[in-house]
């Protein structure tokens, strides 16, 4: 087709993105990692160097397409979805990447954020959260826990935060995944997902800010803490989870619960099996909010459904026009309708 | 025919204002009364004149709608200032509209209309038609809507919908003052009632019955016969600012080769924009209808960034949700027109009347050293060549243009020559090859400084654009103090040459008047009207006119210092004066403003140069 993204043989490395701009997050920054997984990401897709934009808001997050030797643009604060929107739909056959923060996404940019969910272009966006303004040196963003003391909170927040995976579904998208900044392998696998997937995937990548919010996602991440508190979900599979793999999900009720297998009689044939791909969002949802010590976070694609992208309806639109209009040029649409001569 | 029709006065010119209840359909009885008077051959210019409201509470004087057509035998700049013939299909819009009829006015009004009830809503006390309010009017008092339900009858339509074409009676009765042939209507009818041939019919008797009644009335002594006009050779049409400026954009995208897209956000007086281009994807018009006014113009930068013409149209309170987005573009150097139809302000403030308040804010309201272009159109068939030049100036100059236009001339037509897209100035943007070794972002263009434009997708030019500042052709980050102050001045001599590459400023008149007058944008019609029958009465007055703002046209201080006095004429508190006085101290300016969501009267201004020309 004309107007979609082109793969072909492409034998590309990590240098052919390599950027000659000196890396500037702080040393154990999270964002570290994303950037190593994407480098690993990109010359893998068998899409031509030049095809690929990676756009950007405002904030610790952004300054990432000035590390990738790509087509990159550096927008204004909270409107990168916005951005990303015109350079896909003005010209479908680029692979556009998108990276936000939870202040960019979720607090000034909170508009675009539901009203590209809902549009459904094929962007891939990740959103690097770490529950923290990090460039304005440390106050509390839309994400931020309740009762967090930031320098903009001295007395705690006293505001309830967003949970992005729930804003994606209550904005009906078709995408949305979840990835931790520790885990390399995972997120580079949901980096790909998000690719393969047709439309705008969401993925929020918990991100550690090693200044401002030291270890904000340590009970889901830390070496000790996190088997128990996160589960990585694959398509088809049982959900189970646990340092000995034997902890599971089951649904009691209208509720989410976890079990362990072997306990009350509970067989590995009573947990959930993940679904993706099921239009109706009401598990994708309650697996968005699973949230410890009572339930696992859960970790990976929570949802990708097929539907048509916003670009495939209108390039299909603009194709039928050119067909059945007697207009073919500027001077058959000025001339039509009525006119009159003077001689 | 009767023997009145012998008694045909000529004139050169009238005007007509057709005022009703905003269901009463008076835009479609002007605008087909427009048609009417194209196949006449006149040349021609309308207004309409509506509620903010869709639907204001019925019979009330803020719910009046109206329209109202200038045309003549002779150039028609303006849709004029006092009409000839006022059509009131209710007591509220009689009262609405008395004070725009000449003092001699012929009044048609619906009579049955005027009830008690009608009258106490439209706030008289006693009924105008009796008490001596019209005395001096020839007033002609139809029974329009028992007329109209007389004329269906053999239809059995039901009364709601036989009132629906009343507006049909009051065109017929004007038709027939006119000498109008009614057939071309009739084939309206037939085309736009296609599925409803009963409505058809309906239409035709109600039209046919007007016409008739004006020829039984003896209330017309006389009809009238307004001859053809002497225009150009050509193919003409009736156009509205919007539409032609929607059209301008299109023929710029077809010139230039690079596909339009709008992102916008519906406002009035500008959603017509993003109406019109949107129906258009047969040329390949890509239209989002943003989530907002910010999203609007933010989607657009994208699409300039990879090789659209980039365009987004609002109005001043979407200009100020934009203000920071433009900075972007200002500094990544990325083509994008934007659309100001100016309304009354600030705020809300008017939606639906006109104003040439946003100058200040086109030109200075954004954060930083943040130059754009800057210019208006003149008329609504201006438009069209306004919105084509505004683009060729940001394709071939890689820059923000900011096109002033204003909801009079958006929503106001006149008389369009069709050009051939051919016969336009072609458009050239710079746009770089695949693999040119030479490539830098920020190389410049030493006779424009634009840089050159790279798009995502071509091999080899591969690069970074964003809001922070740049290194001077390589266009890395930098925060090096010298670069800073090299790009600001670069960025804004880049816009100032944009005034080797526009026209001269024209003046009309002599070259040393004892007044020149002074204006810019949607004004140009009235001013011209105004200063044409000042120089026909033997006064001393010129007129430059301006359409290009920043940079302004290369020889105006020239102009500006051969004049006695200076009289710069705005629909503001004089935003464009202070500007001159800004750019070329040394003159001493007189000024005359009018803020009252009105037009300019061709009679006030004249007023005016006289007074001054008498001190």
């Amino acid at each position: 087709m004309e107007n979609t993204i082109v793969t072909k043989n492409l034998v590309l490395s990590k240098e052919d993105f390599g950027s000659d701009q000196m890396v500037k997050w702080c040393p154990g920054c999270g964002d570290h990692a994303i950037l190593k997984s994407i480098e690993n990401v990109f010359p893998e897709m068998g899409i031509a160097k030049e095809d690929f934009v990676v756009v950007s808001g405002i904030g610790c997050s952004s300054r990432f397409p000035y590390y990738m030797n790509t087509y990159g643009f550096h927008g204004i604060h909270g409107r990168a979805a916005a951005l990303a929107t015109g350079v896909k739909l003005a010209n479908p056959k680029l692979s556009v990447w998108m990276i936000s923060g939870d202040g960019d996404s979720m607090a000034i940019g909170g508009n675009h954020f539901i009203h590209i969910a809902r549009r459904n272009l094929d962007i891939n966006y990740l959103m690097f959260n770490n529950k923290i303004y990090g460039l304005t040196k440390g106050q509390y963003s839309p994400t931020t826990p309740k009762g967090s003391k930031t320098k903009s909170s001295p007395q705690g927040s006293f505001e309830t935060p967003f949970n992005p995976g729930e804003l994606v579904i209550g904005a009906r998208g078709k995408f949305f995944a979840r990835v931790i900044d520790t885990n390399l392998k995972l997120m580079t696998q949901v980096f790909r997902e998000a690719a393969e997937h047709k439309g705008t995937s969401i993925v929020e990548i918990l991100a550690n800010c090693v200044i401002f919010n030291n270890q904000v996602h340590a009970l889901i991440t830390g070496r000790e803490t996190k088997d128990d508190n996160q589960i990585i979900l694959e398509a088809g599979k049982p959900m189970i989870f646990g340092a000995n793999n034997d902890k599971g999900i089951v649904l009691r009720g209208t509720k989410l619960v976890a079990v362990e297998i072997g306990k009350d009689g509970i067989t590995e044939a009573d947990l959930l099996v993940h679904d993706p791909s099921d239009p109706d969002p009401g598990i994708h949802l309650m697996l968005a909010n699973m949230a410890p010590p009572e339930l696992p976070a859960a970790l990976g694609v929570i949802r990708s459904v097929a539907a048509e992208t916003l670009e495939e309806a209108m390039y299909a639109s603009i194709a039928h026009e050119k067909k059945v209009s007697k207009i073919k040029c500027v001077d058959d649409l000025l001339t039509s309708g009525a006119t009159w001569t003077i001689d | 025919m009767t023997s009145k029709k012998d008694r045909v006065v000529e004139l050169k010119k009238a005007v007509i204002r057709f005022a009703g209840d905003s269901g009463d359909g008076m835009q479609l009885t002007g605008n087909l009364f427009s048609d009417s008077t194209a196949f006449a051959g006149n040349d021609f210019a309308t207004f309409p004149d509506y509620p903010a409201e869709i639907r204001a509470p019925q019979g009330t004087v803020s719910g009046v709608s109206g329209f109202q057509i200038h045309f003549g035998q002779v150039d028609i700049h303006t849709s004029g200032d006092l009409a000839d013939v006022l059509v009131a299909m209710n007591p509220a819009s009689l009262k609405a509209n008395m004070s725009w009829i000449t003092r001699e006015a012929i009044i048609i009004v619906d009579s049955d209309a005027f009830t008690d009830k009608n009258l106490e809503k439209a706030g008289y006390k006693t009924d105008p038609l009796e008490d001596g309010t019209l005395n001096g009017h020839i007033l002609v008092k139809a029974p329009i809507s028992t007329m109209t339900k007389e004329a269906v009858k053999e239809l059995n339509l039901d009364n709601k919908t036989a009132q629906k074409s009343k507006n049909m009676f009051a065109l017929g009765i004007v038709f027939y003052m006119f000498n109008r042939d009614y057939k071309p209507t009739f084939k309206f009818f037939e085309q736009k009632f296609k599925a409803n041939p009963l409505i058809i019919e309906a239409n035709k008797a109600v039209l046919t019955a007007g016409y008739y009644f004006g020829d039984t009335l003896e209330a017309f002594a006389n009809t009238y016969k307004v001859e053809p006009a002497d225009l150009k050779k050509g193919l003409y049409r009736n156009v509205t600012g919007n539409l032609a400026t929607a059209w301008g954009l299109m023929a710029a995208s077809e010139r230039s080769g690079r596909k339009i897209f709008l992102g916008s956000y519906p406002i009035t007086p500008a959603t017509e924009i993003l109406q019109e281009l949107t129906k258009h994807k047969e040329l390949s018009v890509i239209a989002l209808q943003a989530e907002d006014e910010i999203a609007g113009i933010v989607s657009s930068i994208g699409a300039s960034f990879t090789g659209s013409l980039a365009v987004t149209s609002t109005s001043g309170p979407g200009l100020s949700l934009k203000s920071e987005a433009i900075g972007l573009a200002v500094i990544t150097e990325l083509p994008i027109v934007i659309i100001d139809v100016q309304r009354g302000g600030p705020s809300t403030g008017l939606p639906t009347k006109s104003e040439q308040s946003d100058l200040y804010q086109a030109l200075f309201g954004r954060n930083g050293e943040a130059p754009v272009v800057v210019m208006s159109a003149l008329s609504p068939a201006d438009c069209f060549f306004a919105a084509y030049e505004a683009c060729k100036i940001s394709l071939e100059h890689m820059t923000p243009v900011i096109l002033l236009t204003d909801g009079s001339i958006a929503n106001g037509s006149e008389v369009f020559k069709i050009p051939k897209v051919a016969d336009l100035a072609n458009i050239i943007p710079p746009i770089v090859p695949a693999n040119d070794p030479d490539y830098k972002p920020y190389k410049r263009n030493p006779e424009t400084l634009s840089r050159r434009w790279a798009l995502p997708g071509t091999a080899g030019l591969r690069h970074r654009l964003g809001g922070l500042e740049k290194d001077n052709v390589f266009g890395n980050v930098s925060h090096d103090p010298m670069n800073h102050q090299l790009m600001s001045e670069l960025r804004k001599e880049k816009v100032e040459r944009v005034a080797n590459f526009i026209p001269e400023q024209e003046v009309i008149g002599d070259d040393n008047a004892d007044i020149l007058v002074v204006s810019w944008g949607g004004t140009y019609g009235v001013m011209l009207t105004a200063i044409e029958e000042l120089r026909n009465e033997g006064k001393s007055v010129s007129l430059a006119h301006f359409k290009h703002i920043m940079p302004l046209p290369r020889n105006t201080r020239d102009i500006l210092s051969r004049h006695k006095k200076i009289l710069v004429c705005e629909i503001n508190l004089g935003q464009f004066v202070n500007y001159l006085r800004m750019q070329f101290p040394e003159f001493a300016y007189l000024q005359y403003n009018k803020i009252q969501g009105l037009p300019f009267m061709v009679a006030e201004l004249k007023d005016k140069v006289n007074e001054l020309l008498n001190d």
